[in-house]
């Protein structure tokens, strides 16, 4: 009753004011009746059930999996994309928080909402594709220290739940309660440096996955240094999601932002020119882990050496190139186009080294099954809802209602 | 201040032992036998006695209640591999002469096991007396045992709604109680000896280097993946025979060691580094820069 008493007056209408957006029920309702509304409510109706479905049937009757395909696109896609796209949260955190760029304070909790919702997902994704997942609990007793998914494991953990703190300022100052999110918005600076330990280390950690399996990661994607890779890949998937979540939320949710003096398009130049040095540094660490692994003859060579290629010049180099044009050019649309390239390419990288270039040599390829994709789809398409239903309502993209005084 | 300085330098003192400890040490590439696992419990596959009679796999499907194995017209039709109701294979290769050559295969047992290092609940683990053993009440079913696995051995029951990883158990109940494993006790040939690894390993060497002319100067096992207890001999090429002959020679485990020493730097350096850029970034009296236009 507390947080009711602090909404001034308006205790009848609270529900109607906050989590309705002001309409009355029915007027609600009907405001959900949109296309975009209906498709995505068609996807759900078809990943939500099999999500269930796979755990009455098994993972054998719901996907592709195979003896020597034990990860597909759960893992490579929902947990290694996932996690790696949700690494804005720690980047403009850092970038804010410590670095002190004030200018970047209006899409911190925006980057903070897509990583606490990415993660969300990633683990999701994860108890679908474990066999038994409520073991899980025996990372935290059994001590399989030796183990890189042991440090994955419990990173995430940490991690998650820092993001959850993070983001209940914005949640606790939506509620009105002072009482909660004045101490933790205290605590920020803290949880800004929790965050960025535990993301270091469980990024580069879910690289450091596959240095276990040395003769079945194609050589051109092994290298003992793969956490780095992993590591530095993970801040350029934050910088790109940044990029295209701030502008895809500019547009659709622009009435949010009257009032407000953000001039998007300087901090994605801004971003852009970041972006444009650490994917260039990229490239050329990824060249001398190939030099390193001694498998510089195999770049072009058959599908695996030119998928590299395609991985490395059309993902990594060009997108890097068109960020430092566009950052000297001032050319927001070619920095908006590279973005969109790099998380493609994000997606990419993580696919093939947990898929695609693993067991290389097996003759029996694998491809996601139907249910598979209709699953991982479904994530996706809850966490944008989600993530809509959250800033039309919490003080994300704009200041709070009746606290225009504070900010 | 004092409290400071003095904690920076244990920091400096832990990381700089930290690195020079894990840093590899130059004895161990003049190793001979690896003294570990010398007294586990192992076998000796002498693939030039096999006669094909596939009674252990029979033996093995019975001691773990597993399908009876196919027939010899199906089962030497092709390569087979192990499978989570199948623990054990016969495969059929050829002798340069065109005559028949079988091969045992299962899980090899491993001196230091990728598996059980990748485990993160403990559910594979190495016993002290040879077997890798599964505890399936403790598994979660990520399968990273089976990405880890330079010989693809852990097989995963896809097609149960509560799955298992499923493999070779070395028969570790019957050894337990002092019986051998049931494949060897079947053996009608003598291929499969069993005993303590030092000594297996000692008469791989007498049979093999002392008829350089009947056997491949190879013992496949030895030092394959920093050692297994399965060990193995032959007269043709052990690629031939399907193994796995691009398994590195050091101990799987220890390729991980660099990047599981990672966390501990980070988790002392971080926070001091971060700190440090923080008061840095504000050192001319700005605030925290939660000032600004949003809260």
């Amino acid at each position: 009753m507390d947080s009711l008493a602090t909404v001034p007056g308006r205790n009848g209408s609270w529900v109607q004011d906050r989590i309705l957006l002001g309409m009355t029920f029915p007027v609600y309702l009907r405001s959900l009746w949109t296309p975009f509304n209906v498709v995505c409510t068609a996807i759900l109706a078809v990943g939500l059930p099999l999500l269930v479905y796979r755990f009455a049937a098994g993972l054998g009757a719901t996907t592709n999996l195979s003896q020597t395909q034990p990860w597909g696109l759960w893992i490579g896609f929902d947990m290694m994309t996932g996690i790696a796209l949700a690494a804005g949260g720690f980047t403009i955190g850092a970038t804010v928080e410590i670095f002190g760029l004030d200018e970047y304070h209006p899409i911190e909790r925006p980057a903070i909402l897509t990583g606490f919702l990415g993660y969300m997902l990633a683990v999701i994704g994860l108890v679908a594709d474990l066999g038994k997942p409520w073991n899980m609990i025996g990372i935290f007793s059994n001590n399989g220290t030796q183990s890189v998914l042991f440090e994955v494991a419990w990173c995430v953990a940490c991690y998650s739940t820092v993001l959850l703190l993070e983001f209940s300022v914005p949640f606790f100052e939506w509620l009105g309660w002072e009482r909660f999110y004045r101490p933790l918005k205290k605590a920020l600076l803290g949880l800004t440096v929790l965050s960025v330990m535990f993301s270091t280390m469980h990024q580069s950690a879910l690289g450091s996955l596959f240095i276990i399996a040395p003769g079945k990661l194609h050589p051109l994607w092994y290298s003992g240094q793969i956490f780095l890779f992993f590591f530095i890949s993970a801040v350029i998937a934050g910088i790109c999601m940044v990029i295209v979540e701030s502008t895809l939320s500019h547009r659709i949710f622009s009435e949010q932002f009257e009032g407000q003096h953000v001039d998007v398009d300087k901090l994605t130049l801004g971003l852009a020119k970041a972006g444009a040095v650490v994917m260039f540094a990229y490239f050329f660490l990824k060249l001398q882990g190939v030099i390193d692994n001694h498998a510089l003859g195999l770049i072009g060579v058959g599908f695996y050496g030119k998928w590299w290629l395609l991985e490395m010049l059309g993902f990594v180099l060009l997108p890097s190139l068109m960020f430092a044009w566009g950052a000297r050019n001032r050319h927001v649309t070619v920095v908006r186009v590279a973005a969109v390239l790099g998380v493609v390419g994000i997606v990419v990288n993580r696919l093939n080294v947990s898929v695609v270039a693993y067991n290389y040599n097996q003759s029996v390829r694998y491809w996601p099954s139907w249910m598979e994709i209709s699953v991982s789809l479904a994530l996706v398409v809850a966490g944008i809802l989600a993530f809509r239903w959250i800033v039309n309502r919490m003080p994300v993209l704009r200041p709070m209602k009746g606290h225009a005084g504070e900010h | 201040m004092k409290l400071g300085r003095r904690t920076f330098l244990k920091v400096a003192g832990a990381s700089g032992t930290a690195a020079l400890v894990s840093l590899p040490s130059p004895s161990q590439a003049r190793g001979r036998v690896p003294v570990a696992g010398e007294e586990e419990r192992s076998v000796l596959v002498d693939t030039t006695l096999c006669v094909g009679c596939r009674g252990c796999e029979a033996a093995c499907a019975e001691a773990n209640k597993l399908p009876d194995p196919p027939s010899d017209e199906k089962a030497f039709a092709a390569q087979r591999t192990t499978g989570p109701e199948c623990f054990t294979v016969v495969n059929r290769g050829e002798k340069a002469d065109g005559g028949p050559r079988f091969v045992k295969r299962q899980c090899m047992h491993c001196v230091e096991p990728a598996c059980a290092s990748a485990c993160p609940v403990r559910a594979l683990d190495k016993l002290s007396t040879g077997p890798v053993a599964y505890d399936g009440s403790k598994c979660m079913g990520c399968r990273y045992c089976m990405v880890a696995c330079p010989f693809s051995v852990p097989k995963y029951q896809y097609d149960k709604a509560i799955p298992l990883v499923r493999k070779c158990t070395f028969c570790s109940g019957r050894q337990a109680e002092g019986k051998e494993p049931a494949c060897i006790g079947v053996c009608p040939s003598g291929a499969l000896a069993y005993g303590t690894r030092g000594k297996l390993v000692e008469e791989a060497r007498r049979r093999v280097f002392g008829n350089p002319d009947k056997y491949t100067q190879h013992i496949y096992g030895e030092h394959e993946a920093g050692g297994t207890n399965w060990m193995y001999i032959t007269d043709v090429s052990f690629e031939k025979l399907g193994f796995e002959v691009a398994v590195n020679d050091n101990s799987y485990p220890k390729l991980v060691r660099g990047a599981l020493g990672v966390p501990p730097v980070v988790m002392t350096l971080w926070p001091p580094l971060l700190m440090g850029l923080w008061a840095f970034s504000h050192r001319n009296g700005k605030d925290n820069g939660n000032g600004g236009n949003h809260g």
